[in-house]
């Protein structure tokens, strides 16, 4: 039965190995050392914690009954994938998650390690590897209460299999949490034209509008995968005052937030495959933990 | 530790309880430096001290926030209802009022406030740790670029060798605040050619005493704070000459140069008394209700002994109050002269302000020590302050002469203010 099961996931991923784009890391590999900088290239995305993280927390507060306030976030298991130099991991720690942070790039994860080693209370509740969604798939099963995937979908190779992979690392009822690029033309003049060649708010080359996801595709991708999509916001960077807010428009950025569905008896036949593979793999997940 | 107060007076010791007390600081360590004793009143000593302030409606608002002001009330402080403030070179006066019978403000020993500070202080003392009789020596700086292997924390070096490092380093130190100049930020400061003089004085008979007095005399403003219904405070800014004199002179003289002070009229002239009269009748065709009677403040009896004291005055303003890491708040930020009363109530607005920040960006998770929200503290505060201290030392320079045409000024500028409720409200 366990060469079965193998099979079946082989199969599975036998299309493309990895939902990782080796001419992405390369991009990133340059400016593994700026994360930290709140003044240099990645400036954008420390302002963005002013929205992320408040929409993160208050949505998992909204969902839950007992929390304290001193402490939100306290016992909820969380995995920032993309996570980079741990920008939205750290506050998501600060705020009493454990979280796992993973990135494909090891210069990143070393940063991201080196960084929150000053802190004794970030370092036991941080810990970051570096790995692809898929390598952890297999030994964490339905292992989180929430994965956050921000900046990341609009760099991936094959986002129907990295939506699938989520699906399975998350617990029932677990929240999926993704802030990336709609893919119109007022993206491609302000996310690239103006973001990167003109005010270089973000570094060139950084994105391809080919890659930017429109919500619509997102939402259904998601549909059929075992989410059910229970917010979808736009958001606007300031340039003059390097701040986010949120807009009614999803033209060019957008957050989401999917719920994975945990009543039992669907009928497309990936969801009974992982349900099966969910339930062999809970027993190996328990002595593998 | 997520934050350290370096300085444990009024200011420091409330912003300390202050984010103790905070639902988002449940989780988070805070130091308080304090380089005296541990003070605490418990029972309260039947003389007055002669150190006190002017608390206003908003300061005793953050009080009670954390409780504090409970303790206050059962301690000991005295409401006042009323303001009088006039000068000495002319009739012109403007009295201060709430229409609704509220308190104006509160008059209390600082010392009770120390006290109060203290119990809610106890009350965290899983969150804030006080080290008393220590002090800082030295301060070392992050850098501000994040590449490097060294700490990106503030660390700081106790008298005893100890060592704390920190996140956030607030500066709560007095004028002369010791963070501020390791900080290297620049401060605009001026010293006035005057002293304070305080004591605790007696009332020739008890009476309501509700009504805060303030004269302005060509040598300085001179105040009767209400303590109780038969005891007041004196604050005396004058030369410093005069101050010693003070000092040294009997008791009885002591006295009689206060009631002297308040009483008498031998700075007007004719001429100003004449223009002033004339402005007033002027005033009182336009705006019946627009002058008042002047009242005559209680007259002294005795002073307590040993009560007397003096220190010199000063203005001051740093021109950053925030830095990578760093806050100032309190005198270490600005510095005033008394006759506004406002010194101790700049500090708590401070805190309330630098507390709601932090609790904002605890809440969110974010790094205490980072200069987002600091900049939004120090602009929010800066805009308030320094209207307010400068208008502190306008006045204090317009009222510091007897010459014609600026007694003139005042004059008519202070009987205008006093008719005109949406002025008087503001201020």
């Amino acid at each position: 039965q366990l060469s079965l099961f193998r099979l079946t996931m082989k199969r599975l991923f036998s299309t493309s190995y990895s939902s990782v784009d080796s001419k992405e890391m390369k991009k990133f590999q340059l400016l593994a050392h700026k994360w930290w900088d709140e003044e240099g290239e990645y400036s954008a995305l420390h302002s963005m914690n002013d929205i992320r993280v408040p929409f993160i927390r208050d949505t998992l507060l909204n969902m839950s009954s007992n929390y304290h306030l001193g402490n939100p976030l306290s016992g909820v298991k969380i995995l920032d994938v993309g996570c980079g130099g741990g920008l939205l991991s750290e506050p998501l720690g600060r705020l009493g998650a454990s979280v796992t942070g993973i990135d494909p790039l090891e210069d990143n994860i070393r940063t991201a390690d080196q960084h929150k080693s000053f802190d004794p209370v970030l370092a036991k509740r941080i810990q970051y590897r570096s790995s692809s969604l898929e390598e952890i798939v297999e030994e964490c099963m339905e292992t989180f209460d929430v994965i956050v995937a921000s900046e990341v979908v609009e760099h991936v190779a094959d986002l129907e299999t990295f939506i699938k992979c989520c699906s399975q690392v998350l617990k029932p009822e677990g929240s999926l949490f993704i802030t990336t690029i709609n893919k119109t033309q007022l993206s491609y003049v302000l996310g690239i034209v103006v973001a990167e060649k003109i005010l270089g708010i973000v570094p060139e080359g950084t994105h391809e509008w080919e890659k930017f996801v429109p919500p619509e595709e997102l939402q259904g991708l998601l549909e059929s995968n075992g989410f059910s999509v229970k917010t979808v916001n736009g958001m606007l960077y300031n340039c003059l005052s390097g701040s986010w807010s949120w807009m009614e428009s999803t033209s060019v950025n957008y957050a989401m937030h999917a719920v994975k569905s945990g009543a039992q008896g669907q009928s497309s036949s990936t969801d009974a495959l992982s349900e099966m593979a969910s339930e062999q793999s809970s027993a190996t997940a328990g002595t593998a933990m | 530790y997520d934050v350290v107060v370096s300085g444990g007076g009024m200011v420091g010791s409330a912003m300390a309880a202050a984010l103790g007390h905070d639902i988002h600081f449940h989780d988070k360590k805070i130091a308080l430096l304090e380089a005296g004793p541990r003070k605490e009143y418990d029972p309260v000593p039947d003389s007055y001290s002669n150190r006190v302030s002017s608390i206003s409606p908003g300061s005793a608002t953050l009080l009670s926030s954390f409780g504090a002001w409970d303790h206050v009330c059962s301690l000991r402080l005295k409401p006042f209802r009323r303001m009088q403030v006039w000068d000495a070179c002319s009739e012109a006066m403007i009295v201060f009022e709430k229409d609704d019978l509220d308190d104006m403000g509160y008059i209390v020993e600082n010392d009770v406030i120390m006290s109060a500070l203290t119990k809610q202080l106890d009350a965290v003392a899983d969150r804030v740790e006080v080290f008393y009789g220590s002090r800082a020596v030295g301060y070392t700086w992050p850098l501000p670029s994040h590449s490097c292997d060294t700490s990106p924390w503030v660390q700081i070096e106790l008298a005893d060798g100890r060592r704390l490092q920190t996140k956030l380093l607030i500066g709560a130190d007095g004028h002369n605040s010791v963070v501020r100049k390791e900080a290297e930020i620049k401060n605009i400061e001026h010293w006035y050619d005057q002293s304070a003089v305080v004591a605790t004085l007696h009332l020739s008979e008890a009476t309501d005493n509700n009504v805060a007095w303030q004269r302005f005399l060509p040598t300085g403003p001179i105040a009767l704070l209400p303590l109780s219904d038969t005891a007041s405070s004196l604050v005396w800014s004058t030369s410093h000459e005069h101050a010693s004199e003070l000092l040294a002179m009997d008791e009885e003289s002591f006295v009689d140069s206060i009631n002297s002070a308040f009483w008498s009229n031998v700075n007007h002239s004719d001429f100003i008394d004449t223009a002033g009269a004339m402005f007033r009748s002027a005033i009182s065709l336009l705006k019946p209700s627009g002058t008042a009677v002047r009242q005559l403040p209680p007259s002294i009896a005795k002073v307590d002994p040993e009560s007397r004291a003096m220190f010199p005055l000063g203005m001051g303003h740093a021109t950053e109050y925030v830095q990578h890491r760093v806050a100032l708040i309190g005198d270490a930020a600005h510095r005033v002269h008394p006759l506004a009363g406002q010194g101790v109530n700049l500090g708590f607005g401070d805190i309330a302000c630098l507390a709601h920040h932090l609790s904002a960006a605890a809440f969110n998770g974010s790094d205490l020590g980072s200069l987002k929200h600091l900049l939004k503290f120090e602009t929010e505060r800066q805009r308030h302050n320094v209207s307010l201290i400068a208008a502190t030392d306008v006045l204090k320079r317009l009222y510091s002469t007897s010459l014609a045409p600026l007694v003139l000024l005042r004059t008519w500028g202070l009987q205008a203010t006093n008719a005109l409720p949406p002025v008087k409200v503001r201020i």
